[in-house]
């Protein structure tokens, strides 16, 4: 069993993300990054990253904030570089050869964006997942190309305005739905998948302790609120996503792999709102605090799109009730 | 068979060739057993024509525990470089091998593999590239990768490629190297054929190999080895902008420069425990040339026949075969192509838009400003796995011999074998 990492006890834990890196002001990305570290340091780590904006704005060259070894080679291939770093592990440790084959086991981390796990690095991660290999992959999940300049991926949600799905007279933000990564990644049978809210930093400790303390493939979803990109004030970057839960737009649970069927589980305020219905908040509540929804508000009111993303989102969250057997 | 220059043995001939073994290998068997033989960490790789029997002996020899190696069947070719480069950086030897479009797929990944120094080995079974699809024999995939960063061997024979793929390993990690190494075998002419192939046994490739190095580099906790380390932590492939970029870009230049002077020394220690000696460029019958052809691959075998055969009817044609392209030994082939008047560069490649092919146009570009210099002809043959039979080579000399005759070289490429040309 996983032994709980208390808040009180990460925070003693040296940082190995450490500050002076160039993420923007209220970016939610080292606040949830530090305590996947954290969660990580009784362990040997390795981490790999695809492009995007943890990669660009932390290891500027020939300045990092890494002090952990990390390896970054391109933008849809960070579950195909982390499969050949637990390859080289496994084989060194069979020759008993170089200084990794000492460790008992290792941390594999991938980070990725959505861009770099719905879209282009869709095909490596599920490669990475079929074979098996020992390794986290985390995504972090600001819903659109932000490093690039806030472009729509498979990850943007409905009607959301991006610069390549911008709201204009005609059309209204992004006219898809975000994809269901999590529901496909489950599909692959790994032991384990979780989604995680940087305003519920427990939750983050707790689920990334027990991703690397299972052997094998392991998805984390980590919400990471974009204040440039989503267009609202960069000191909102946590109320915004405590909405997000409070709403059902991203809600919390686990799914673990127990006599080789995947239990769903949900966790923290998910499962009170599952306990108390009404506590659910309206979507529109989470929408009216960014710009990226501003045209659903003015100049006039789209009933009829904003009705459409509730609809939407009370479908997901009955859905996942169902999987979770409620 | 001719296996590598001399056709002889080198040093102590009965001592070298007593503990050899001959077996019948095809091109991508030679690739597959010398790699056993080499016994990598990491073997990550993806099935494509001609490439496949490399994957599948390499499988076999996974399953029946006759290596220690972790293969990983990637879903992909750029998986398969990818993951490569993840336990290379790691610190594992890592192999894979593809053919045309999978090297195509790889792409991006080539010079992120080269620019992070990593010494990876890669079999190219050569293949044409699409489109039209088409699985047979021509360089323009490894051709198109020439600007990647990595070190490029082309084979003439499964022997050749049998020892390419061991001495790979020591030119990839020499210390003045570190750089990545493709070993280029013909698809089907030499991946799919037959071949008489002497071997040498596990243990005498094992202490050839030896165990890998890595450059020491100064990194932000300290001075260590260029690998993924928890002790001595690397940011290994950072964000790198316009005030370092160029200096990195450089070091990639320098070590492939320097290689060429450090890849005969590995050719030297091979010749010392094999009995064969490579070079990077292999003249024939060029002392008294008067017309020559220069180019690379199995192709070299049927302009070597053709050599015998002209020489036989009087015509003092000479040929010199290109083994190393990348980088590119100008200075030896200077010296192979000696006072010859007329040269011909014979190509299975294409740069569309170009004046020449690339070799022809590398060759032009380092005799400019010589002041003795061949007149040069490019010929292009073989696109698609056409066969490049002793007819079209005799063309090709025909033709040489029409310039040397007239002085005059009236089409700087021509396509041989080809209808309606």
């Amino acid at each position: 069993m996983t032994e709980r990492l208390t808040l009180k006890q990460a925070a003693k834990i040296p940082d190995t993300l450490m500050s002076g890196h160039r993420l923007c002001a209220g970016c939610a990305h080292p606040i949830v990054g530090r305590m996947i570290m954290k969660a990580a340091a009784d362990r040997p780590t390795i981490v790999t990253n695809a492009t995007g904006c943890l990669e660009v704005a932390t290891t500027i060259f020939p300045f990092t904030s890494w002090k952990v070894p990390w390896l970054h080679t391109a933008f849809e291939n960070a579950a195909a570089n982390a499969s050949g770093i637990e390859a080289a592990f496994k084989a060194m440790k069979r020759k008993g050869k170089g200084p990794l084959a000492k460790y008992d086991r290792i941390n594999v981390i991938a980070y990725a964006g959505d861009g770099g796990t719905y879209d282009i690095g869709f095909q490596a991660l599920s490669g990475a997942l079929e074979r098996g290999h020992d390794f986290t992959y985390v995504l972090m999940d600001n819903e659109a190309y932000m490093n690039t300049g806030i472009q729509r991926s498979g990850g943007t949600p409905l009607a959301a305005a991006t610069t390549t799905s911008p709201a204009g007279r005609v059309i209204p933000g992004k006219t898809e739905r975000k994809k269901p990564i999590d529901e496909i990644v489950v599909a692959h049978d790994i032991p384990y998948v979780a989604t995680m809210n940087p305003a519920w930093p427990q939750d983050v400790l707790d689920k990334s302790r027990k991703a690397f303390d299972t052997v094998g493939p392991k998805f984390l979803h980590a919400f990471i609120a974009c204040c440039r990109g989503w267009r609202y004030d960069m000191a909102d970057t946590i109320g915004i996503s405590k909405l997000a839960t409070q709403s059902c737009v991203f809600p919390l649970f686990e799914v673990e792999r127990i006599d080789r069927k995947p239990v769903w589980k949900l966790t923290g305020q998910s499962a009170s709102i599952a306990r108390r219905p009404e506590s659910k908040k309206p979507v529109e509540e989470y929408l009216r605090t960014q710009g990226r929804f501003r045209h659903l508000f003015r100049p006039k009111e789209n009933k009829e799109l904003l009705t459409a993303i509730q609809e939407g989102v009370d479908h997901r969250w009955e859905m996942l009730l169902k999987r979770c057997g409620l | 068979m001719r296996q590598g220059v001399s056709g002889a043995v080198y040093g102590d001939g009965e001592e070298v060739m007593a503990k050899q073994r001959l077996m019948g290998l095809n091109g991508d068997e030679a690739v597959a057993y010398a790699t056993k033989q080499v016994n990598p960490d990491v073997v990550a790789a993806y099935p494509i024509t001609p490439q496949t029997i490399i994957v599948e002996r390499f499988s076999e020899y996974v399953a029946d525990g006759e290596v220690e190696t972790e293969f990983v069947a990637v879903e992909s070719e750029h998986s398969a470089l990818s993951c490569s480069v993840g336990a290379s950086a790691a610190g594992a030897r890592a192999f894979t091998a593809t053919a045309a479009n999978g090297l195509a797929l790889m792409w991006e990944i080539l010079y992120i593999a080269s620019s992070l120094r990593l010494p990876i080995v890669m079999a190219i079974a050569n293949r044409a590239l699409s489109g039209p699809i088409n699985i047979h024999n021509d360089h323009s995939d490894s051709m198109g990768a020439r600007d990647s960063g990595w070190i490029q061997i082309y084979c003439e024979n499964a022997q050749e490629v049998y020892d390419a793929s061991i001495t790979a390993w020591r030119v990839a990690e020499h210390m003045k190297i570190q750089t990545p190494v493709m070993v280029c075998l013909d698809g089907f002419t030499l991946s799919h054929t037959m071949e008489n192939v002497m071997t040498l046994p596990d243990e005498e490739i094992q202490k050839f190999i030896g165990e890998r190095g890595f450059l020491t580099v100064e990194g932000h906790m300290g001075e260590g080895e260029l690998r993924l380390n928890p002790e001595m932590p690397l940011t290994m492939g950072p964000l790198d902008l316009q005030d370092f970029y160029f200096e990195h870009k450089m070091h990639q230049v320098e070590a492939l420069k320097d290689s060429l002077e450090y890849i005969k020394d590995v050719d030297e220690e091979w010749a010392k425990l094999s009995g064969r000696k490579y070079e990077y460029v292999e003249p024939y019958l060029m002392e008294d040339a008067e017309m020559a052809l220069i180019g690379m691959g199995s192709m070299m075998g049927t302009i070597r026949h053709m050599v015998d055969e002209l020489r036989s009817e009087g015509v003092k044609a000479g040929m010199i075969k290109l083994r190393l392209f990348r980088p590119l030994p100008v200075e030896a082939i200077k010296k192979a192509v000696g006072d010859v008047p007329v040269l011909g560069v014979i190509e299975k490649a294409i740069s569309f838009g170009a004046p020449a092919s690339p070799l022809m146009e590398e060759l032009m570009t380092s005799y400019y400003h010589d002041k003795e210099k061949p007149m040069m002809a490019n010929y292009v043959v073989g696109l698609g796995g056409r066969d490049v039979s002793p007819d079209i080579i005799k063309q090709a000399y025909t033709s040489l011999e029409k310039i040397k005759e007239t002085g005059k070289v009236e089409r700087l490429s021509t396509y041989l074998g080809v209808r309606g040309e």
